[in-house]
């Protein structure tokens, strides 16, 4: 006898604490076995690029860390980049090893959100209650440093905004000290756990060269045997001057890629201590007027601080004709800019290059032929964070 | 990815495409390749599996609008390669309503991107399999990053205590969308220099 089967829709989000944020799956399952995925997204657009060619180039740069709220200053970080080949001025040295310890703070943020969340989402508790922890240590770095603990808008073309405080570098260190044995505990509870590899172990495998075709970058490639970072292939900044390994998995299934990013933290601890060993003393904003605005005390003394702060302020400056691509290895991947200068206060066109875009994209491929369950602890892999996706 | 080597790419690609590149530069040392919209399939396929270029990877496409040209809207598609650790980037210029050809044979990634593209700016692609919008609304009307859809929208979304359910009304503003033209701040804002300018052809008349 055969029996008929039809297969069942099933709609997964838009509110689902495992889709990590407002994604809504549309799944066609035979029995539990996935057989298409049909990701929608777009609840969270905010048209992000559209409102910042409205804006100075100043006040774009806080739109970026509402992309990846996970690791804000990362996203900072491409459009300073960006701005500053336009403008082609120089970075002072302290603003460059400044930049580096918060970029990988941030990466070291978004690492232990997603890790322990995946965990979460595959049944373990306890990793998100020890991480979380970690991060709100972090957070109060952001908020010494920039005055906020998400939303930092520390990031300047040209530098940073302000001068970190004095006994900031002393606390990031000690927490540099310790924090590797945060990473020894969280192992312990999944590296080897049973469960954790049963449900992570040759799930959502990805080939190296469907890792190429489908524009992964960052962690997704990594996890496949491609050894790419653009900390190292592309340097910016001072990470020429560095000392890091770079984590290449074997399998690309979602436990290399989790092996990766307990490594990466590691290595982000590593590229903190030796800038904060090497932390040069110095400005930490370039000192052409017309593009930094000037100290508070020049203001009270000096009329032409005046009219800098004056002009910064109403018009910002202008960017020179041209177009340019940036590109940082932020935690989630490739985190790209491309923005267009008409010549004005204001971008032409700022197209930004979410790497979450492309690894969601690839769900179907992924999911097509795995169990109902196994949804959850791909999407985890991932590390989709829907401010970025959507814009 | 020295200024060297991309020079040697440019000649390169120059040599083996001669009358299909339009023009190529490298500036801020990026190299830029303008092409056909005819050619772009065949330029891609070479561009991925030539041995010298080998851009495996789609990195992003961006739609530019230019409202006052002729060929309105461009698109770049930016490429990576990995082995010789090189970017290009592929610009083509068309008219408003002119279809252009999908990537997504050669790279599966360009499904989303196009959509995307295809979304903000309504450009259409020619054998797409599924070209549907994905970042708007369901239902949603115009392509927002056209330069003429206005920042503030046509349509806004409120729950309604009469209806019980979410509700969508033309835009209302409470006050006039202020764009404060600072490039020239003592002539005043952009809306107040259009009210002098009717004056002043009022008077005309």
């Amino acid at each position: 006898m055969v029996k008929k089967t039809k297969s069942l829709n099933l709609n997964f989000g838009p509110q689902h604490p495992a889709a990590h944020g407002v994604l809504r799956l549309i799944l066609e399952l035979d029995g539990e076995v996935v057989e298409k995925a049909d990701p929608h997204i777009g609840l969270l657009h905010r048209g992000t690029e559209k409102l910042i060619e409205q804006k100075t180039y100043t006040q774009a740069l806080p739109y970026f860390d509402r992309l990846d709220y996970v690791a804000p200053m990362n996203q900072e970080h491409a459009f300073a980049l960006a701005a500053e080949k336009l403008l082609n001025i120089e970075v002072p040295i302290r603003a460059k090893y400044i930049r580096v310890i918060f970029c990988e703070i941030g990466r070291i943020l978004s690492h232990i959100l997603n890790v322990t969340t995946q965990a979460l989402d595959v049944g373990a508790l306890t990793p998100s209650l020890w991480g979380f922890e970690e991060r709100e240590t972090l957070m109060t770095f952001y908020e010494r440093a920039s005055g906020s603990r998400l939303h930092a808008n520390y990031f300047r073309t040209g530098g940073v905004h302000q001068d970190i405080p004095l006994k900031l570098v002393d606390d990031i260190e000690k927490f540099c000290k310790s924090f590797p044995k945060i990473i020894d505990d969280l192992e312990s509870l999944l590296t080897d756990n049973r469960i954790f590899k049963q449900r992570n172990v040759e799930i959502g495998i990805v080939s190296k060269k469907e890792a190429l075709d489908h524009s992964f970058s960052g962690v997704m490639l990594r996890g496949s045997g491609i050894p790419w970072d653009l900390r190292r292939s592309q340097p910016y900044e001072i990470y020429k001057d560095l000392d890091f390994k770079i984590p290449v998995g074997k399998n690309g299934d979602c436990y290399d890629r989790y092996l990766c990013r307990i490594e990466e933290m590691r290595e982000s601890v590593k590229i903190i201590l030796q800038c904060i060993e090497k932390l040069p003393k110095g400005p930490i904003k370039s000192i052409d007027g017309k593009i930094s605005p000037p100290k508070r005390d020049d203001l009270k003394q000096s009329m032409e601080a005046l009219i800098h702060h004056f002009k910064l302020f109403t018009e910002g400056y202008r960017v020179p004709k041209g177009d340019v691509y940036t590109a940082v290895e932020a935690p989630k991947g490739e985190f790209g800019v491309y923005l267009i200068s008409d010549g004005s206060n204001k971008p032409y066109r700022c197209k930004i290059r979410a790497p979450g875009f492309s690894h969601l994209q690839a769900m179907d491929y992924l999911i097509r032929g795995h169990m109902l369950a196994d949804v959850p602890a791909v999407l985890g892999s991932l590390d989709i964070v829907f401010g970025e996706v959507d814009r | 990815m020295t200024e060297k080597n991309l020079s040697k790419l440019e000649k390169l690609i120059n040599s083996q495409l001669s009358s299909k590149v339009k023009h190529s530069h490298i500036e801020n040392n990026e190299l830029m390749i303008e092409i056909d919209e005819k050619n772009l399939i065949e330029i891609v396929q070479f561009l991925k599996t030539n041995d010298n270029c080998k851009f495996r990877q789609l990195i992003d496409i961006a739609g530019v609008d230019y409202p006052d040209e002729d060929r309105r809207f461009n698109l770049i598609y930016l490429f990576l390669s990995h082995q010789n650790n090189n970017r290009i980037k592929l610009l083509i210029k068309f008219k408003s309503d002119q279809t252009i050809n999908s990537l997504t044979k050669i790279f599966p990634s360009a499904n989303w991107m196009e959509r995307e593209v295809f979304d903000m700016y309504g450009i259409k692609f020619k054998n797409h399999p599924d070209l549907r919008r994905i970042l708007t609304d369901y239902g949603f009307k115009g392509h927002p990053l056209r330069k003429d859809f206005p920042i503030t929208g046509f349509n806004e979304v409120r729950y309604s205590e009469k209806e019980k359910r979410v509700i969508y009304e033309p835009v209302k503003l409470e006050q006039n969308y202020r764009n404060f033209d600072f490039e020239s701040p003592w002539e005043g804002t952009n809306y107040f220099k259009e009210i002098k300018n009717l004056e002043k052809d009022g008077k005309k008349n």
